[in-house]
């Protein structure tokens, strides 16, 4: 038996996930376990992470979030962050967190849009 | 004195000594944020500092404990809150390295000090080898 601690959504290929509430450090590495996994396990090639209701992202969350992104392209899928709080972007760039090699999107309709460019993208060359 | 004078309230004064203080220390800072009327981006930068700062303690210091006070405090009519992290951990050799982005004795990012830092308007560092680490961090009402 496995601990799920977010519920994940599939819309056709894709995996939906909305984080929220106050995410300790150990609920943070339980969601990016069961994330990898679902990936695995549903063969999806894409997953949306939907941050839109953390009012806190600290440097451990964004670095798991980047995590996860990274574990999910090497199973084969693309993964988008979107969402994120204009409040909590400008908190993680005076942070000093680099995210720029996340792809992002402000909403979730827009991340399946980007989801849709990079899959295509995937097809042609690999990404760098 | 940039710290500014206490007001009347009383502190919140707690130990952080496991995970679920991470959370705690994030509700007290968004709670007093809010009750001396931080703006939204100042409020998410008050309580993701102490975030940090938190996450120093429980990584770093003796026996993984510390303690917080959290309090409002006035300067010229301005108010602001004050929050002082310290523990009875090694303390910090090098307080100039632990203040520099990158510097990590843990293979961690290192932003914890330095961001912390970026994220407040004053920081006041502590420490000896030795002696434990207070941190104070201060973030004013616009």
């Amino acid at each position: 038996m496995t601990d799920d601690v977010v519920a994940v959504m599939k819309i056709g290929d894709t995996l939906l996930v909305a984080l929220q509430g106050d995410l300790d450090d150990t609920t943070v590495i339980q969601i990016e376990e069961q994330l990898t996994r679902e990936v695995a396990r549903t063969g999806a090639s894409g997953m949306l992470i939907d941050v839109s209701r953390l009012s806190v992202v600290d440097s451990f969350i964004a670095r798991v979030l980047a995590r996860i992104v990274a574990m999910v392209r090497l199973l084969g899928a693309q993964a988008a962050v979107v969402g994120i709080q204009p409040a909590v972007a400008i908190t993680l760039v005076e942070l000093g967190v680099q995210m720029g090699h996340l792809d992002t999107a402000l909403n979730a309709e827009q991340g399946l849009a980007l989801l849709e460019r990079l899959r295509r993208n995937d097809t042609g060359t690999d990404r760098p | 004195m940039t710290t500014g004078a206490a007001t009347a309230r009383q502190p919140s004064v707690f130990d952080i000594v496991d995970e679920s203080d991470l959370i705690r220390v994030r509700k007290v800072l968004r709670s007093e944020a809010e009750s001396v009327r931080l703006n939204l981006v100042d409020a998410t930068k008050l309580i993701t500092a102490g975030s940090e700062l938190a996450r120093n303690i429980l990584y770093y210091a003796t026996g993984h404990r510390g303690r917080i006070s959290v309090e409002q405090v006035c300067r010229q009519g301005r108010r602001g809150v004050r929050a002082t992290f310290a523990d009875d951990g090694p303390g910090i050799a090098d307080i100039a390295a632990a203040l520099t982005d990158g510097f990590s004795t843990r293979g961690s990012l290192g932003l914890g000090l330095p961001g912390a830092r970026r994220l407040v308007d004053d920081m006041t560092l502590t420490s000896a080898a030795g002696s434990g680490t207070t941190v104070v961090i201060v973030k004013w009402q616009r």
